[in-house]
C-alpha cells in the first residue's frame, strides 16, 4: 500500500484496518501525531488528508491509499515554521503541547479556505479540538493573528 | 518602565518551538526495539470477593511473555496494600471499585494481550457496594476495608478511632464561640450544596515504558507531576532500593493534579522486570476515565451568621467529600488551611469528613476540594447579599481578611493582596457598566487558595561561551521552565536565550518534590535564585583576582562584576566565562541552591462572569468572563493568564457540564463524545487583570498562580445563572436540562 506523507511516498505492508494514526505513530514513527481518545472525539490526531483536516484514529489506512497526508512534522518547510507556528509561539498559545499539533493542523486547514473569519467562525472551527490548559483564549487569539497577517499581505 | 529586563516580559515558552513542530517527547512516543505490550485486566463489579483467579490458560498463549497478579507484587508482600498511597491497587482478594485492575499481561502485540485477558478466569462474588457517603457513614454500612479507622487529623485530639469504618479522615477546627457567633447575627442562614465526580480532562492518556539493564537497574519513562516521588513509589512497589530504579521525565499532556497517581508505570516496570524485555503500556479514554484519580463530590452544609449591616458574626461548615475505594488523599487536610479563610469570622467551625465508598478513588484536582468548598460558600454569600439587600462584591469587600487577621486553624495571614484584588474587580465593573438584557445576570464569586510548599534544588553550570545550562528536577505543568529561566536570565544579566533549561532525570537532576500545590515557580525559583548567587560569589572572587581588588570590593550589575564606586574597572560575566571550563585551564563555575519549604503566600482571585440563560432550553451562554488575581509579581504574564484561562475554562466545565453518571458503581459515560467537556465555542474570551501585591518569602514577591482561579468559577457561574434567572441552584452541573427544570419550578411558583 502506498501513501504519501509530508510530500514522501511509503510503501507500507500493513492490515488494511489499521489507521492512519497507528501507521504514522508506529509504523513510521512520526509521533507529532497525538492519540487522545481513539474514538474522533478529540481531535489530538488530526493531520491534513488532501488539504482537509481528518482524525487520523477515524481514517483505516486503505482509505489513505494514494492520499497526500500532512502531518505536523511535514508543516515548516525549509527549516522555516508556519506562520501558525510563530503564532502559536509567540501568543502563548501552547501549553502541556500535547493538542497543540491538532490544533494547528485545524487551523490551517480552515484559514486555507476561510482566510478572513470572525472570530465566531474560528471557535466554531476548532470546535472539534479539545484543549484543557489553555481556554482556548491564545489559540484564538493566534490564529487570528494569523489572518489578519496574511490579510495585510494580500492588500 | 519595569527595573527588570527579562522578568515581566511576555516572553515564549522555551519548549514551545519542540511542541509547535511535533518534537516535543510524551510518554506515548517511546519507541524501544522489541518492545513488548501490556494490558490490564479490570474488574467489572464495584465490590466483590474474588474468589478463584487462574491465569493459567493466559499464561499459555502464544506470545504472552509474562502475567501479573496482587501475589507476584515485591511491594505487596512486605506491607499491606492500603498503604500504598497513589499506587495501582491490584486486587487481591476482594475488589473495591469498578474497573479496579485484577491482573497484567505482557505479550509481544497488543491483540495477543487483549486476547490473554480474556483468558484469564476469574470467579467473583458480588458484594453489596457502598455508593453514598451518608449511608457509607452508617453503622449498619458494610465496611470497604474491615481494618480501616478513621485518622482524626486534628483537634479536640488527634488519633484514631477504636471502632472500624468507612470515614478515612475527620478534621474539627473551632475558632472562637460559634453559638454566641450566631445570637449575635440578625440573619442566620442554612443550606446544603452538592457537587459532582468530575475529571482533570488531561488530553494525553497515562502511557509508560519501562526497561531493565544486565544489572538489573529499571529504567521508566513515563509523565508524573514528580520524578522522584515516582522513584520512590515505583521501587517500593518493585521491592528494590531507590537506587536500582530510574525515572526519566518526558513532557506532560496536562496534569492538573492527576498525575501525581501512577496508574501504570509500577505495573509496567514490573512486567520489565519479570520478561526482561522493553513494556510499554497505554490507557484507553475509557480507562483514563474509570481509573484515574478524579476530583471526589462533596455535601457541604454552610451556615452563616451576620449583621443587618452585612458583618458576618459566625460560619460554620460541616463538609463530606466521596473519597472512593481507598483513602490515598485526604480532602479534610486540604479544608484546614483553606475554608474561611479570605473573610473576618470571629467564630468558626470546620468538621470534614472523608467518607469511602465503592467507586474510583479520588485525589488530587487543581485546588484539592477547595472549589467545591468555594461553591458552598461563595453561592451563600450571595444569598446573604440578596436577603440583606446588598450589593455581593461590597459585602466581600467588607469582610475581607488582611495581614494579621487569624485564619481558622490559627495560622496568621502575612501579607496579602485580598482587598486590592477585590477592589480591582470592582473598578472593572464600575467600568463596564451594568449589565442590561432579558435573562441575563452577572455573577461574582471569590477563592481562596492557601499554597503548598517544599523543597527543590537547581544546578547552574557556566559554560566557556557566557551562556549557562539551569538543570532542574521539576515537571513544568505551567510553564514554570520559562519562569524560572526568566529569573535566572534577570539574575545573570543574560538574554533569555542564553539559559539552557535541562530537566534531568532522577540521576542527573537535582531533587525537587512534586508539581502541586501552585508551588513549582513559587519555591524552585528561590532555589534557582539561590544557585545564581551561588555563581556570582564564585565569578566575583575570580573578578577580584583579575580586577586586583579585594572581593568585597565587587559588586555585580547588569553582566557586569565592577569595583564599587569606581564602574570604569571591571570585567563582564562573558569575558570571565570565557576563562573557565577550558580544556586544561581553569574547571567549570556550578552554582547550587536549595530551599527547604518556604511559608505560603495565600492568594486570592475574583470572578465577575455574564450569562444569558435560554429559558426555553436552559442553555447557558457566557456573555463575558473576567478574574482578576494577585499573582505576587507576573513573572511571566503570558503564562500568568493562560493559567487563568485554563483554570477558568475547566471550571466552567465543572460547572455547566462535566459529570460522571454512575449506575449501580459503575460509570456509563466513558467516552468524550459522553463526558462532555468545554470546546472552544463553549468559552469567551476571559479578562485576566493581574495584581501584584507582593508576597513576603517568595523570590521577587511572587505567589502561587495555577490553582486559585479554578476556585471561584463554580459559584460565579451558579450566581450569575441566579441573577439571570432568580432560579437557585445549589447542585452542580448545572446542565441545561437542570436549569429548565428550575425555571420551570419557579413558574410554577
Amino acid at each position: 500500500m502506498k501513501i504519501i506523507v509530508n510530500g514522501q511516498a511509503y510503501e507500507t505492508a500493513v492490515e488494511p484496518w489499521r489507521t492512519l494514526l497507528d501507521v504514522l505513530r508506529y509504523e513510521l514513527e512520526l509521533t507529532g501525531t497525538k492519540e487522545g481518545c481513539s474514538t474522533g472525539s478529540c481531535g489530538s490526531c488530526t493531520v491534513l488528508m488532501d488539504g482537509k483536516a481528518v482524525n487520523a484514529c477515524l481514517v483505516f489506512i486503505a482509505e489513505a491509499e494514494g492520499k497526500e497526508i500532512t502531518t505536523i512534522e511535514g508543516l515548516s518547510q525549509a527549516g522555516k515554521l508556519h506562520p501558525l507556528q510563530q503564532a502559536f509561539m509567540d501568543e502563548g498559545a501552547v501549553q502541556c503541547g500535547f493538542c497543540t499539533p491538532g490544533v494547528i493542523l485545524t487551523a490551517k486547514a480552515f484559514l486555507d479556505s476561510n482566510p478572513q473569519p470572525t472570530e465566531a467562525r474560528i471557535r466554531e472551527a476548532i470546535a472539534g479540538n479539545l484543549c484543557r490548559c489553555t481556554g482556548y483564549d491564545k489559540i484564538v487569539r493566534a490564529i487570528m493573528s494569523v489572518a489578519r497577517a496574511s490579510d495585510k499581505g494580500r492588500a | 518602565m519595569s527595573r527588570y529586563s527579562v522578568v515581566g516580559k511576555r516572553l515564549p515558552r522555551v519548549d514551545a518551538l519542540h511542541k509547535v513542530t511535533g518534537a516535543a517527547v510524551f510518554s506515548g512516543d517511546v519507541i524501544l526495539h522489541h518492545m513488548l505490550h501490556g494490558k490490564v485486566l479490570r474488574s467489572p463489579y464495584p465490590h466483590a470477593a474474588i474468589r478463584r483467579l487462574d491465569v493459567t490458560k493466559a499464561q499459555a498463549l502464544d506470545g504472552v511473555l509474562a502475567v501479573i497478579t496482587a501475589s507476584d507484587v515485591p511491594g505487596y508482600k512486605r506491607q499491606n496494600e492500603l498503604s500504598f498511597a497513589e499506587l495501582p491497587h491490584l486486587a487481591k482478594d476482594k475488589v473495591v471499585y469498578a474497573q479496579q485492575p485484577v491482573a497484567v499481561v505482557a505479550a509481544t502485540k497488543v491483540g495477543i494481550a487483549e486476547k490473554a485477558l480474556d483468558l484469564i478466569e476469574v470467579d467473583y462474588e458480588e458484594l453489596p457496594p457502598v455508593l453514598d457517603t451518608v449511608e457509607a457513614m452508617q453503622p449498619s454500612s458494610p465496611l470497604i476495608h474491615p481494618s480501616l479507622y478513621t485518622n482524626v487529623i486534628t483537634n479536640p485530639q488527634p488519633g484514631k478511632d477504636d471502632k472500624p469504618s468507612n470515614i478515612a479522615f475527620q478534621l474539627v477546627i473551632n475558632k472562637g464561640d460559634l453559638e454566641a457567633g450566631f445570637k449575635e447575627a440578625d440573619l442566620v442562614l442554612e443550606n446544603t450544596y452538592r457537587t459532582q465526580k468530575v475529571h482533570h480532562g488531561f488530553i494525553e492518556p497515562f502511557a509508560a515504558v519501562a526497561n531493565v539493564d544486565v544489572s538489573g537497574k529499571v529504567t521508566i519513562w513515563t509523565q508524573c507531576q514528580g520524578m522522584f516521588i515516582a522513584r520512590q513509589m515505583i521501587a517500593h512497589f518493585l521491592g528494590l532500593p531507590q537506587s536500582q530504579v530510574k525515572v526519566v521525565p518526558v513532557e506532560i499532556g496536562g496534569g492538573f493534579g492527576g498525575k501525581t497517581y501512577q496508574p501504570l508505570a509500577p505495573l509496567c516496570a514490573l512486567l520489565a522486570m519479570k520478561t526482561g524485555r522493553p513494556v510499554r503500556m497505554e490507557m484507553t479514554r475509557d480507562e483514563v476515565l474509570e481509573d484515574s484519580r478524579p476530583a471526589p463530590e462533596s455535601l457541604i452544609t454552610i451556615k452563616m451568621g451576620v449583621t443587618r449591616k452585612g458583618r458576618i458574626t459566625a460560619a460554620s461548615a460541616t463538609m463530606i467529600y466521596d473519597s472512593g475505594a481507598f483513602p490515598e488523599m485526604s480532602n479534610s487536610m486540604f479544608t484546614s488551611g483553606n475554608v474561611f479563610c479570605q473573610y473576618k469570622i470571629p467564630n468558626a467551625r470546620i468538621d470534614t469528613k472523608d467518607v469511602l465508598t465503592n467507586k474510583v478513588p479520588s485525589a488530587y484536582y487543581r485546588a484539592p476540594a477547595i472549589p467545591q468548598a468555594h461553591f458552598a460558600i461563595e453561592s451563600h454569600l450571595d444569598i446573604i447579599a440578596r436577603t440583606l439587600g446588598m450589593d455581593p462584591l461590597q459585602l466581600r469587600i467588607q469582610n475581607v481578611a488582611v495581614e494579621g487577621d487569624t485564619q481558622p486553624n490559627g495560622e496568621v495571614l502575612p501579607r496579602v493582596g485580598f482587598k486590592e484584588t477585590l477592589e480591582r474587580l470592582a473598578e472593572y465593573l464600575r467600568q463596564k457598566g451594568p449589565l442590561e438584557g432579558r435573562n441575563r445576570g452577572r455573577g461574582i464569586a471569590c477563592g481562596f487558595w492557601h499554597g503548598a510548599s517544599a523543597g527543590f534544588g537547581a544546578f547552574i553550570h557556566v559554560n566557556s561561551d557566557g551562556s549557562v545550562n539551569l538543570v532542574l528536577g521539576i515537571t513544568d505543568i505551567s510553564g514554570s521552565r520559562t519562569s524560572i529561566a526568566q529569573i535566572v536570565a534577570e539574575e545573570l544579566g543574560l538574554p533569555l536565550n542564553k539559559v539552557t533549561v535541562v530537566i534531568g532525570d532522577t540521576e542527573t537532576a537535582p531533587w525537587a518534590t512534586m508539581s502541586v500545590g501552585s508551588m513549582t515557580v513559587y519555591s524552585a525559583s528561590t532555589a534557582a535564585f539561590r544557585a545564581c548567587q551561588d555563581v556570582k560569589a564564585q565569578m566575583s572572587a575570580q573578578a577580584a583576582k583579575k580586577l586586583e581588588v579585594d572581593v568585597s570590593e565587587i559588586e555585580f550589575s547588569q553582566g557586569f562584576f565592577q569595583v564599587k564606586d569606581n564602574p570604569g574597572k571591571s570585567i563582564s560575566f562573558a569575558d570571565l566565562a570565557r576563562s573557565t571550563a577550558v580544556p586544561f585551564g581553569r574547571g567549570p563555575v556550578l552554582g547550587r541552591g536549595a530551599v527547604d519549604a518556604l511559608p505560603a503566600a495565600p492568594t486570592l482571585s475574583a470572578h465577575a462572569v455574564d450569562v444569558e440563560v435560554d429559558d426555553e432550553t436552559g442553555k447557558v451562554k457566557i456573555l463575558s468572563y473576567a478574574a482578576a488575581q494577585d499573582v505576587g509579581l507576573a513573572i511571566n504574564p503570558l503564562s500568568i493568564e493562560g493559567q487563568i484561562q485554563g483554570a477558568i475554562t475547566q471550571g466552567i466545565g465543572w460547572a455547566l457540564m462535566e459529570n460522571y453518571v454512575f449506575e449501580k458503581g459503575v460509570m456509563q459515560n466513558t467516552t468524550l463524545l459522553d463526558y462532555r467537556m468545554p470546546t472552544a465555542t463553549d468559552v469567551p474570551m476571559i479578562e485576566v487583570m493581574i495584581v501584584e501585591v507582593g508576597s513576603s518569602k517568595g523570590t521577587y514577591g511572587l505567589r502561587h498562580v495555577g490553582e486559585p482561579p479554578m476556585i471561584p468559577t463554580l459559584a460565579a457561574l451558579a450566581n450569575a445563572i441566579h441573577s439571570a434567572t432568580g432560579v437557585r441552584l445549589k447542585e452542580l452541573p448545572m446542565t441545561p436540562e437542570v436549569v429548565l427544570n428550575g425555571i420551570k419550578r419557579r413558574n410554577k411558583a
